[in-house]
């Protein structure tokens, strides 16, 4: 199943692939982020791929000079019991990657979570707000240079 | 004096913002009649501290905003910064009504990551496991949702079928709550003897006792009508929402890990998934009952299958050695103060490894840099993908069903905020 999703894709979008990888029979597709929602309408509707839920979306900060975000979609398919990751590679001057929103619904509360921990803003987003930290706070924690025991005084705190 | 003018002038103008809200009414429209309702974050119906914005025109609900972080301890956060074993007591907290199947869950993603499988008995353990948790926790989640509905003696009930499952807990890992058990690699203990003759007895009374709670709902007319009709989602929706375990089966769709995509032995055990399709939140109810009884079906079986042999893989540089070995032999000293220290260093690579709990799908990303620690570990929680399903559900409905419908969703808010 793996070789036939990459056939598929490379067939259909030979020049937005940027690499695939299997590890411990996990596939992960790397794709451009400028054709990401085609991309995803495209293993949602056809037939031989049907990825149609979103099982989750996974911020990573690789902490590199380029490209140092990378956002994970992982897709499941109901019909072929199977799990794809697409990843795409964000910058950090302008960390902005297409809503899925529009394909998945369910890509809502996950892209605002990777939002709220990462500060990477989904473009299209219908109500791009901070999932789990309140709306006034200025850092994005899973960052690596957010540091594990907290900023002082970034909360805000009732004046004495 | 300037500064005090200031300070007065602040304060009547705080005076009247007050006097303007609490006595006086405006209305521009006298037809209007919309509000917004703030429920919880501490209240007894939200299961732990889901916030609720809730607009309401009468009784009727027109939106709601669901708002969460009330428990967010950054958990992810805290796995990158720390070993890969010592991120297992922090699984018990995800959703602390099921811990035994948490603490699977993570082991097997980590199992995954590094390429070991455990002996067959550690296998069949770990089912016995996941499945006294999913029992445990369908038990809290059929009892709560009666009593939010109304019928505090199903809670009572539930609770007590529920303690003799913690009593094998307590006997199997030494604990009842932050039960720690599964290791990589293997297990924390044993199972024992003691723990087949209680899970027997239990097996033996659990069906009658089921069946007496379910009687006392089945036929009880206020919760019938409370959850008829309540809460419905379309099979469309719950698929497009990525909507796991209990709810997605209730809304027609046959998915579930253990029999998709099968991990530990379940490929061996015989057990049905229960689909419905009314979607409704009796239809979840009826789900999680009929779950239960398809448990208690794979626990019997594991338990005529238990085979004999090691619960440990032999994987010195992987798994932790046994402490009386580790005080009496020099080997598993040296790998043990190397795999304290310096951590199991797997592959560098990314894995995806899911399991059906009690909640529906919880899975752990791993992305490993081939150190002792996750360069990043993300959790997949059902309960926090099953609220977001909460707007639609509700949007339309009545007031009174919110507590209904929450309870039919049976989220775990420590999981929901990691």
């Amino acid at each position: 199943m793996n070789q036939e999703i990459i056939d598929r894709l490379q067939a259909r979008f030979p020049s937005s692939i940027r690499a695939t990888e299997e590890f411990r029979n996990d596939l992960t597709v790397t794709v451009r982020t400028s054709d990401l929602v085609s991309i995803a309408q495209f293993l949602k509707e056809d037939p031989a791929l049907a990825f149609d839920m979103i099982i989750d979306i996974v911020g990573v900060d690789r902490f590199r000079g380029k490209e140092r975000f990378e956002v994970n979609y992982t897709l499941y398919s109901l019909s072929h019991k199977k799990y794809l990751r697409v990843k795409v590679l964000v910058d950090e001057d302008d960390p902005t990657v297409p809503t899925l929103t529009g394909v998945w619904s369910g890509a809502n509360w996950h892209e605002r979570e990777t939002y709220d921990m990462f500060g990477i803003k989904f473009a299209g987003h219908p109500d791009l707000r901070r999932l789990y930290m309140p709306e006034e706070f200025e850092y994005y924690p899973l960052r690596k240079d957010f540091p594990l025991a907290g900023i002082p005084d970034s909360l805000p705190l009732p004046r004495r | 004096m300037p500064a005090r003018t200031t300070e007065e002038s602040k304060k009547s103008q705080i005076l009247a913002a007050l006097e303007d809200q609490d006595t006086t009414v405006s209305m521009d429209d006298p037809l209007e009649n919309e509000m917004v309702l703030n429920m919880g974050p501490q209240h007894p119906a939200t299961h732990g501290v889901l916030r609720l914005l809730v607009r309401l025109d009468g009784e009727t609900v027109t939106g709601v905003v669901p708002e969460l972080g009330y428990l967010h301890r950054g958990y992810e956060k805290i796995a990158e910064n720390s070993g890969y074993h010592e991120f297992i007591p922090h699984t018990d907290r995800l959703d602390y009504l099921s811990p035994l199947s948490n603490n699977v869950g993570y082991v097997l993603a980590v199992e995954k990551l590094i390429g070991i499988e455990v002996p067959v008995r550690a296998q069949y353990i770990r089912v016995l496991a996941c499945e006294m948790a999913r029992v445990a926790s369908h038990l809290v989640a059929t009892g709560s949702m009666a009593m939010d509905v109304g019928a505090l003696t199903v809670l009572l009930w539930t609770f007590r079928e529920r303690e003799k499952l913690l009593d094998i807990y307590d006997v199997l890992c030494g604990a009842r709550f932050t039960t720690s058990y599964a290791r990589i690699g293997g297990l924390q203990q044993d199972w024992t003897p003691q723990c087949t003759s209680m899970l027997n007895q239990f097996l033996q009374e659990f069906k009658q006792d089921l069946e007496e709670v379910e009687k006392l709902l089945r036929t009880n007319r206020i919760f019938v009508d409370r959850c008829e009709n309540v809460g419905h989602i379309s099979r469309e929706d719950a698929i497009a929402l990525g909507l796991t375990g209990p709810i997605l089966r209730a809304a027609g769709v046959a998915r579930d890990l253990r029999r998709d995509n099968p991990y530990l032995v379940y490929s061996d055990l015989d057990f049905d998934v229960i689909t419905l399709t009314e979607s409704d939140a009796l239809a979840r109810f009826y789900v999680r009952i009929a779950e239960m009884k398809e448990s208690a079906k794979i626990l019997r079986q594991a338990l005529d299958r238990l085979p004999a042999g090691p619960i440990h893989a032999h994987e010195p540089k992987k798994v932790l050695p046994r402490k009386e070995r580790v005080y009496t032999r020099m080997e598993e000293l040296i790998h043990d103060f190397m795999l304290i220290n310096s951590g199991i260093n797997p592959p560098v690579g990314e894995i995806y490894q899911a399991i059906e709990s009690s909640k529906g799908e919880l899975g752990f990303t791993i992305v490993s840099d081939g150190t002792g620690q996750p360069w990043r570990m993300k959790i997949r929680s059902p309960s926090m993908t099953n609220l977001s399903a909460l707007p639609l559900m509700l949007t339309g409905g009545m007031i009174s069903d919110i507590v209904a419908v929450i309870g039919s969703l049976d989220p775990v808010m420590g999981e929901a905020d990691k």
